[in-house]
């Protein structure tokens, strides 16, 4: 026992209330399901069941995607953009008015630590709304021509790592360009978007702008395949991204994937360390491990692998793991039990194969769904750990010796969303950020998001750019390139 | 899950800072006049260290510029982030209550301006000693920090407390004087009975890359605080807002902990910006690598800026999450402040009594 | 083609081309051995030409591959005054262009003509683009933090082209050129019933300073090889624009192929029919598509 254990330092949960069902949210108004079907979502760091949700069928799919399709037509592809954009503001200062409340109930659905949803996932959302609320006015400007059209209406499916910042990079973009939303958020944390829901009754949205259909991935694929559908976006996984791919191949849908990854972090022998490790561990601890973009390859020069791993070890020992709603807590629970038991495989094939696995000591609690920081060293790039995305907080340490080595190893995935270069050589930078192939190349520094900086990525990590001007083309006819 | 510190504590005899965190009547533990549990180090054992550490055979301008500097860089937005994440910790009740008792433990209490006087040292010195008149649970701060002259005033007062005296020597805070000079300044304290010595590096050196004249100043300031018998504790301030880049402190660090420094101090307190938290977890990673290398342990004074019990945590955090808990003692942590104490000890009276306390309700010096 | 009757006396008999496929550089026949026979729009016979196979397609590939890196690598000047050298190239070859795009295309000389020009200056507009289309497509984005963060667009990699069916030569520039520019390599699917442009532009990128590997040129059935380039798994995109009238190709089977390793699709623009290849461009948009927007930070401090 320390002499200076941080005595319990919990969020209340009262700030937030949290009903025991809730229907669709079509047309501006909740609704139930057709056929009544209803899910529970639970807390997976107690496992506690938060709400019963309706799951949306192929009657409550056709009815919000006519709703928007009528919503599109008379209200908001009318609407000069200039009014549009009012209203995308007043969201923007209403999540930031009820942040706390939206970061507690999204800590409390989703089992990532209080710290990360008040610090970054909140703010962040209501940063990229109130980016993309000036651009309404001005897509004259964008570089898409004149008076750029939009699709019409958006499908857009989001997964459970960033509930409501995903929410956030979708609805954004394509209210500002004109289009209307059906969007389907994912089957473990649909609160923070029922709760949005509540946010749109406050800023008056006119009905049918943004709709809202719960459900599991049968709903996402009945979203998808809807006729009524003009643009599909999709952050999710590669499998179900080739799905989406496939699916729509032959139609005039256009689609944003935003899927996995599998990124490098480089660290040469010259980095920064300190900030390095921190780079290393904000880039596969951060959110669990449960990111795109993670840092789940550390590639480490020969030189200072050692001491690198020693020094990260001995950094990872301070990490707090367990309550999500302790404001000292770095490390939350896993989102799922699912996602738990997939981490656990993994893991277990990389002990398996020959891999040597550490994780400092720490105390899980029982309930709930956990898994201690790990690290793999002595992996080889056959391992399956170094191929395969954990999404979790599982990183894998492989070892180069030359630049050039680095970079082929960096690039030996079929994904190319991130990489991470640590040096304290300029020059060393560029060059390595011309050969990565990746969408976003963090240098220095590692998991940063601006509403203006585009996201996405290279090969099976998906197409379409989320963030910045360039996530407007994707939303507009004219900014299509496919 | 918490930390424990992996390092080896070499250097360490077995009663370790620990074993004396706080005495369990509730009373501050007392404090010799050598505090600190390294062994002593004889100055031809320093030098040893500094060449091994180096890897050259003598320590000149160029082998120390080299080594100096192939030190890892310092990325400053990087630090920064990184201290405002240990700045976000929540400390609350217990930790708090023994954050807020250790923080006194570590406080050298200051003053250091052109009109203090013998009656205002003397004030400081009561202070010091019983700063919660009527709790006897409350802690007696470190040590009293004052300008050589009034050093006997404050040995005087202080008397047997346990309470140590502190003098800023090397003409103090510019350090621009012969070396003649600041060494006389350094022994006058040390033979009027200073415990410890905060001396100032010469900052125009080190900038302009005279490395080894900074370190030969330190070497000689340490040889007169244990002339003849003394056992002055050596605290080598860097004058962190001078040095203008992190790089800089890293390696200021390193020279003044290769040169035989006790401690390594953020600033004079003239100077601002002064004690900043990625300062001095700069600093507290500098001192914990060092010990990983040499298996001596060095301590950090941030001095300057810190006000209240909240910044004053925030240092706790940083020394525990980033040096490890065996900085965690006033034998390695000092602040030196001068209103952080009244700011702690209302904060103690507010957890004592559950009621927010007022500046009347602490005594003003 | 000249196809001056040899059956009068005092007449040459001319010395006709062997149409063969372009690959890494180098002429080969199809490994397949196979060939088939192009015929003029009025049925005359024009030439056999390589009926390329998978296996070709493959080999195809691999040169694109091997050749990406370092036409990435040049320098954005570079690429420009390498591809503004094959307009050139392609200006001294017009007469030649003349007689296939209107033996094939079935339209007069003068027509033909027109579309050589126009062929040539779309050619020589992209080829300008290429130091400015990372101006026009990249930016300066203003993070809140103190981060340097600049986006450009890059090469997606290997792209896999179906050239138009109907438009031999225009449509072919108008799909090949802005693949190109960016630093992308090209496998060309011809068009399958009127090939030779392709083949003797092939020529021209041989004889100029275009890398060898950087554009690969395959003859035969679409329908045959396009399948084998969508299910590629070292084809990074692939552009469908020949796939719209192709005998027995479905674009959207194509598409769907795609999807198995997420590759960057250009639908044809329309299903039965071809857009105008003779309007400019509204924009750099064909370049973009087969582009993948980098974005790189750096913090910023002392």
């Amino acid at each position: 026992m320390s002499p200076f254990e941080y005595a319990p330092a919990p969020e209340s949960r009262s700030v937030v209330d949290i009903a025991s069902s809730y229907g669709l949210f079509i047309d501006g108004e909740f609704v139930d399901p057709a056929d009544g079907t209803m899910f529970k979502t639970v807390n997976p760091a107690t496992e506690e069941v938060l709400a019963d949700v309706a799951e949306a069928g192929e009657t409550d799919i056709d009815r919000a995607v006519r709703a928007a399709r009528r919503a599109q037509e008379t209200v908001w592809g009318p609407m000069p953009g200039s009014e549009r954009a009012k209203y995308l503001f007043r969201i923007a200062r209403l999540l930031a008015e009820r942040s706390r409340e939206f970061a507690v109930l999204e800590t409390l659905d989703n089992g990532k630590p209080i710290r990360e949803s008040r610090d970054v996932d909140v703010p962040t959302a209501a940063a990229h709304f109130f980016y993309y609320a000036g651009w309404a006015d001005k897509l004259d400007h964008a570089g898409f021509g004149v008076a750029p059209r939009p699709h019409g209406v958006a499908a857009q499916v989001i997964p459970w790592n960033f509930p409501l910042l995903m929410l956030a990079w979708k609805i954004a973009p394509a209210l500002a360009t004109g289009n209307t939303v059906v969007l389907k958020p994912a089957e473990t944390t649909p609160l923070s978007a029922l709760l949005f829901a509540d946010l749109l009754r406050q800023a008056e949205l006119p009905p049918g702008v943004v709709n809202i259909v719960t459900g599991a991935r049968e709903t996402g694929a009945m979203l998808v395949a809807h006729p009524g559908i003009d643009k599909i976006a999709f952050t999710g996984s590669t499998a179900v991204g080739k799905r989406i791919a496939r699916e729509i191949a032959g139609t005039r849908k256009t689609v944003t994937l935003e899927l996995g990854g599998k990124a490098a972090n480089i660290l040469f022998d010259d980095a920064p360390i300190d900030q390095a490790v921190e780079g290393i561990v904000n880039g596969i601890y951060f959110n669990q491990g449960q990111v795109c973009c993670a840092g789940s390859r550390l590639l480490v020069q020969e030189s200072v692998a050692d001491e690198v791993v020693d020094r990260l070890k001995e950094r990872l020992a301070t990490l707090r793991v367990g309550d999500p709603m302790d404001k000292n807590t770095d490390v939350g629970a896993i989102n799922s039990a699912a996602q738990l038991e997939r981490i656990t495989r993994l893991a277990e094939a990389g002990t398996a194969e020959g891999a040597t696995r550490w994780s400092p000591a720490c105390d899980l609690p029982e309930q709930g769904y956990w898994f201690p920081p790990t690290v793999f060293t002595d992996v080889s790039a056959a391992h399956t750990i170094a191929r395969e995305e954990i999404f979790g907080p599982v990183l894998s340490v492989l070892t180069f010796r030359t630049p050039d080595e680095a970079v082929a190893k960096a690039n030996n995935t079929p994904y190319g969303l991130s990489a991470g270069v640590w040096t304290e050589k300029g020059s060393r930078i560029l060059w390595m950020a011309d050969r990565l192939k990746a969408g976003v190349v963090w240098a220095n520094t590692f998991n940063r998001f601006d509403p203006t900086s585009p996201f996405g990525g290279y090969k099976e990590s998906g197409h379409g750019r989320e963030g910045g001007r360039h996530g407007l083309a994707p939303y507009l006819v004219d900014g299509s390139t496919d | 899950m918490s930390t424990t510190a992996t390092a080896p504590s070499h250097g360490r005899a077995p009663d370790g800072p620990a074993a004396d965190a706080q005495a369990p009547d509730g009373h501050a533990p007392e404090v010799g006049a050598r505090q600190g549990h390294a062994p002593e180090r004889s100055a031809s054992e320093i030098a040893d260290l500094a060449r091994r550490v180096v890897g050259t055979s003598s320590l000149d301008e160029a082998s120390l510029r080299r080594y100096l500097h192939g030190l890892p860089g310092v990325d400053q937005v990087g630090a920064e982030g990184r201290a405002g994440m240990l700045a976000t910790r929540s400390i609350k009740t217990t930790s708090k209550a023994w954050a807020l008792d250790l923080i006194i433990r570590m406080i050298d209490l200051t003053t250091l301006e052109g009109a203090d006087t013998p009656g205002k040292v003397r004030g400081l010195c009561a202070k010091a000693v019983q700063p919660e008149p009527g709790d006897p649970t409350c802690p007696r701060v470190a040590a009293v920090c004052v300008y050589n002259d009034l050093v006997p005033v404050a040995v005087d007062a202080l008397g047997d407390s346990g309470v140590h005296v502190a003098a800023v020597a090397t003409a103090f805070p510019s350090g621009r004087a012969s070396r003649h000079v600041r060494l006389t300044d350094t022994r006058e304290a040390v033979q009027a009975g200073a415990h410890e010595i905060d001396m100032v590096i010469d900052r125009g050196a080190f900038l302009s890359g005279r490395y080894e004249r900074v370190f030969e100043d330190v070497v000689a300031v340490r040889e007169v605080c244990r002339e003849n018998g003394a056992t002055a504790h050596l605290k080598v301030i860097l004058e962190t807002g001078e040095l203008a880049t992190y790089d800089n402190v890293r390696r200021a660090s390193w020279l003044a902990m290769l040169a035989g420094a006790d401690f390594i101090k953020t600033s004079t307190g003239k100077i601002s910006p002064a004690a900043t938290l990625p300062v001095t977890n700069l600093m507290l990673e500098a001192v914990r690598d060092f010990r990983r290398e040499t298996g001596v342990q060095v301590g950090v004074k941030p001095a300057g800026g810190i006000r209240t019990s909240k910044d004053a945590i925030k240092h706790l955090v940083a020394v525990k999450e980033t040096a490890g808990e065996d900085w965690l003692d006033p034998d390695w942590y000092r602040f030196g402040a001068s209103s952080l104490l009244n700011d702690v000890l209302q904060q103690r009276q507010k957890l004592r009594t559950g009621w927010y306390s007022g500046p009347d309700y602490v005594t003003v010096d | 083609m000249a196809t001056t009757p040899t059956t009068s006396t005092g007449t040459r008999v001319d010395v006709r081309k062997t149409y063969k496929l372009f690959i890494g550089g180098a002429f080969p026949r199809s490994e397949s051995g196979r060939t088939y026979e192009v015929t003029a729009a009025d049925g005359r016979f024009l030439a056999n030409a390589a009926l390329g196979s998978r296996k070709d397609a493959r080999d195809a590939v691999v040169a694109a591959r091997a050749a990406q890196k370092g036409w990435a690598g040049a320098t954005a000047y570079n690429r420009g005054q390498v591809l503004y050298r094959v307009a050139e190239l392609l200006e001294g070859r017009r007469a030649q262009f003349v007689e296939e795009v209107s033996a094939g295309e079935g339209i007069s000389r003068g027509d033909a003509d027109d579309v050589v020009s126009a062929a040539v200056d779309r050619w020589v507009w992209y080829a300008g683009w290429a130091d400015k289309v990372a101006q026009v497509a990249g930016s300066a984005n203003p993070v809140a933090g103190p981060y340097f963060n600049l986006s450009v667009p890059e090469p997606t990699g290997v792209v896999a082209v179906l050239a138009p069916q109907r438009s031999s030569l225009l449509g072919l520039v108008s799909v090949l050129a802005p693949v190109l520019v960016t630093g992308n390599t090209a496998v060309l699917v011809s068009s399958e019933r009127r090939p030779l442009p392709a083949i003797t532009l092939s020529e021209v990128l041989a004889t100029s300073d275009v890398p060898k590997g950087v554009v690969n040129v395959l003859t035969g059935r679409t329908a045959e090889i396009a399948p084998h380039l969508a299910g590629h798994l070292d084809v990074n995109a692939i552009d469908l624009a020949g796939a719209a009238l192709a005998d027995g190709v479905t674009w959207g089977a194509l598409e769907a192929e795609a999807a198995g390793s997420i590759k960057r699709v250009r639908r044809p623009a329309l299903d039965d029919a071809e857009p105008d290849w003779t309007a400019v461009p509204d924009g750099p948009r064909r370049i973009l598509a087969f582009t993948e927007t980098k974005t790189v930070w750096h913090p910023k401090g002392v």
